[in-house]
C-alpha cells in the first residue's frame, strides 16, 4: 500500500442465495480492499444464513444509464408490444409457463 | 474442584472474558462495517462460553447454570489467561490481542476434537469453523496494518511488543493441565506451541513485523492470579445481575 486514503472505497455486494440461483445486489459496504470487502459482505450480509456466494464489485467498477437519458433508452421500447410473446396459444397442458 | 471442571473453567472463562471486551467496541469501531465484524467475533466467543460454562456446572454438579457461573463468581475465580483480559486500547492492540488468541485458539479446538470428553469434543469441532474465521479476519487486519502506513507499522509493532509477554501462559503446563492431558481430557499446552509458532512468524513476516524475543514473566491469569483489569471487566459485566438478581430477558 503506497499512499494511505482517508475514505475506503465502496463495494456493491451481490450473494447467491442457494446454489442455482443467481447472484442478487443486495447492498454496498466500504472495504480497503477486495478481501475486506468479502469479509465485510460475510459479516454484513449473510449473518442469517443468506447466502452461499458471494461476489463484490467496485462501485466505480459499475458502468450505469444515466437516468436522464431513460427516455432515449427505454421509451422506444414502450410501444412495442409485438416483442412480448403474448400471441400464442398455450396449451392447457402447459402450467408453468 | 476436580481437575476436569477447573479446564473447563479455563476455556469458559477465556472465550467469556474476550467475548465481553470485545463488546466493548460496539459503536466505537472504526468503521461501521467493523463495528459489526468485532461484534460476530465477540458473539461466536460467547456462544462457545455459554455451551462450556453450561458443560462446567453439570461437571460441578451443585446447581449452577452458566448465568451464576458467569455473575456470581469473582475475580480470583476466574481461571481465564490473562492475555484476554487486557484492554482493548487502539484497534492496533485489539487485532494483535486477537490474532495471538485465534492462532492459539484454532490448534486447541483441532486438538480437543478428539478429547475423550464427548462434549468438549463437540464443542471444539463445531467451534473450529468459527475460530479459523476470525484467524482470516485478525491474520488480514494484522498484515494490513503491519504493512500498511508507517504509522500503522509503528503503533502494531508496538502492540505487538506489550501484548507478547501474555503469550507464554498460554503454552505453559501446570498440574491441572497435565492431569487432564493425561485422562485425554484436555490438549497439553506445551503441545501447541510448535504449530502456534509457525502459524504466528508466518503472517508475522507477511506483516512486515519481527516475532519479539520471549517474555522471562508468566502471568497465571488460568489459576485465578489476575493483572489489574480483569477485577473492572467483571464489575461491569456483573453489575445488572448483581442488582436485579435473576434478571432475564
Amino acid at each position: 500500500m503506497s499512499e494511505a486514503q482517508k475514505d475506503w472505497p465502496l463495494y456493491e455486494i451481490f450473494i447467491r442465495a442457494k446454489s442455482g440461483l443467481d447472484h442478487k445486489h443486495v447492498g454496498s459496504l466500504h472495504a480497503t480492499d477486495a478481501a475486506m470487502a468479502l469479509e465485510h459482505a460475510r459479516d454484513l450480509y449473510t449473518r442469517r444464513q443468506e447466502g452461499v456466494s458471494i461476489w463484490a464489485v467496485r462501485s466505480t467498477d459499475i458502468v450505469a444509464s444515466d437516468p436522464a437519458e431513460s427516455d432515449a433508452f427505454f421509451e422506444p421500447a414502450r410501444d412495442k408490444v409485438y416483442r412480448h410473446p403474448t400471441f400464442y396459444d398455450i396449451p392447457d397442458e402447459v402450467k408453468t409457463l | 474442584m476436580t481437575p476436569q471442571l477447573h479446564y473447563v473453567l479455563r476455556l469458559a472463562d477465556t472465550n467469556l472474558v474476550l467475548a465481553q471486551r470485545l463488546g466493548e467496541w460496539v459503536g466505537h469501531a472504526p468503521a461501521l462495517e467493523e463495528d459489526l465484524g468485532i461484534a460476530n467475533v465477540s458473539l461466536d466467543l460467547l456462544g462457545q462460553a455459554r455451551l462450556l460454562l453450561a458443560h462446567a456446572g453439570r461437571l460441578e454438579g451443585e446447581g449452577r447454570g452458566e448465568d451464576e457461573l458467569a455473575y456470581l463468581r469473582e475475580e480470583s475465580e476466574y481461571f481465564n489467561l490473562t492475555l484476554v483480559e487486557q484492554p482493548n486500547g487502539d484497534f492496533g492492540d485489539t487485532v494483535v490481542r486477537q490474532f495471538l488468541f485465534d492462532a492459539w485458539q484454532f490448534g486447541l479446538y483441532e486438538a480437543l476434537a478428539g478429547s475423550q470428553d464427548a462434549t468438549l469434543a463437540a464443542i471444539a469441532a463445531k467451534g473450529i469453523k468459527e475460530t479459523a474465521y476470525h484467524l482470516r479476519y485478525s491474520s488480514g487486519w494484522l498484515v494490513r496494518l503491519g504493512d500498511g502506513t508507517p504509522e500503522s507499522h509503528a503503533r502494531v509493532e508496538r502492540s505487538l511488543r506489550e501484548l507478547w509477554p501474555f503469550t507464554n501462559e498460554l503454552f505453559d503446563d501446570d498440574e491441572t493441565d497435565r492431569a487432564v492431558a493425561e485422562e485425554g481430557i484436555g490438549v497439553l499446552p506445551s503441545s501447541l506451541l510448535p504449530a502456534w509458532t509457525a502459524r504466528v512468524s508466518e503472517t508475522l513476516a507477511r506483516a512486515t513485523l519481527a516475532c519479539p524475543a520471549p517474555a522471562r514473566f508468566t502471568w497465571y491469569g488460568k489459576q485465578g492470579r489476575h493483572s489489574e483489569h480483569l477485577g473492572y471487566l467483571l464489575s461491569e459485566m456483573q453489575s445488572l445481575h448483581r442488582a436485579h438478581a435473576g434478571a432475564a430477558w
